[in-house]
């Protein structure tokens, strides 16, 4: 006799594999997409898309905003409510449509250059207010769609199209930047651990306040032909190993061991009331005063 | 003594050559060594190997590859 327990194992076992069906979140005839071979953007859009879905959101209720890079082209392959804006504009944007509409969930897609370069003023102010929106930086450490020029992530000593001897800029960590300025939620998930970026999104999803989760992502186009990378996989594997470790496996090791090391998983959490909470207080508040 | 026959699960890859760029990644991450480049297009060399981990479903950045149980 099987324990209850064996019995539901065996089913999974029997349970056939089907691949996620992405198509209801594509429009119609939009792909193939315009990223280069190899560019773990796809990969992100699929954790994304697998993450609204196990949200059980109605595409409707969901807003995409971007600004202007490769990662910013995401919105033009997706079936929801999407808006494609200026450069480093995105959070403005994101900013005004989560106020005229609260029942949207926005979901601001911007790259590492957008973000913190161009974007870095409304970034920060946007981590200061606590709006509820989503904020996922794809971060490949270059300028990809206008040729590779350095971004405020290009690593000390990597070579890019203006830094033809290598960048000698020390870098931002996204992660540091977004919890100094006051997001509540901040996350580090990566191309290479799709399941695992797949979770870190959908809790940043479910976060009521400004979640941030910095994407490590990988340019074989540009940053991987610059810096000697042999392939797309080279590069994903370059993250895997040499790049991060996750929050679970930083406890054991040592603060030498963790020296150049990026943390992946939750980084930070916090509750702290939300704007729009707050803005509908102060308004009610002076509406009853009258 | 008998050794019961592990059930052998069929698996059927499925590439749509429109999406595919053939930037191997599907190949150099299967652990089994299922699939090949064939010119422009990524491609099964040797479904028999495959077992279902849907890896290169899960890893194509193109949308181009899925993994289906018999």
């Amino acid at each position: 006799m099987s324990t209850p327990a064996e019995e539901v194992k065996a089913i999974a076992k029997k349970k056939k594999k089907v691949p996620f069906d992405y198509s209801p979140y594509i429009r119609g005839g939009k792909l193939p997409h315009i990223w280069c071979p190899g560019c773990g953007h796809g990969i992100v859009l699929k954790s994304l898309l697998r993450a609204v879905h196990a949200s059980g959101l109605n595409q409707d209720d969901v807003a995409m905003v971007s600004g202007i890079g490769c990662s910013s082209r995401t919105p033009g392959y997706v079936d929801f409510n999407t808006l494609h804006t200026l450069h480093g504009r995105a959070l403005t944007f994101a900013t005004g449509l989560k106020l005229a509409n609260p029942r949207l969930k926005v979901l601001v897609i911007t790259g590492d250059g957008d973000a913190l370069a161009i974007g870095g003023n409304h970034f920060i102010h946007a981590c200061r207010r606590n709006l509820d929106l989503t904020i996922l930086v794809y971060n490949n450490n270059i300028y990809g769609m206008t040729s590779g020029q350095s971004s405020p992530t290009t690593p000390q000593g990597k070579i890019s199209t203006t830094g033809r001897h290598g960048s000698v800029d020390p870098v931002f960590d996204t992660c540091k930047l977004a919890q100094a300025a006051g997001a509540t939620f901040v996350a580090r998930g990566t191309a290479y651990h799709f399941q695992e970026l797949e979770k870190i999104i959908f809790d940043a999803f479910m976060h009521k306040g400004t979640s941030v989760v910095d994407i490590l992502d990988a340019c074989p186009t540009y940053y991987g032909r610059f810096n000697k990378y042999a392939s797309a996989t080279d590069m994903m594997e370059q993250i895997e190993k040499d790049g991060t470790v996750s929050v679970k496996q930083a406890e054991k090791l040592s603060p030498e061991e963790l020296q150049d090391k990026l943390l992946r998983g939750i980084l930070h959490k916090a509750e702290r009331p939300e704007y729009l909470e707050e803005y509908n207080k102060l308004v009610t508040s002076l509406q009853t005063k009258k | 003594m008998a050794v019961a026959e592990k059930e052998k699960r069929v698996f059927r890859i499925e590439i749509d050559p429109r999406l595919c760029k053939a930037c191997v990644i599907c190949v150099d991450f299967c652990p089994t060594d299922v699939l090949t480049i064939d010119g422009a297009t990524a491609a099964v060399k040797n479904l028999a190997a495959c077992n279902g981990c849907q890896l290169c479903d899960n890893r194509c950045p193109d949308f181009a590859i899925q993994v289906f149980e018999e």
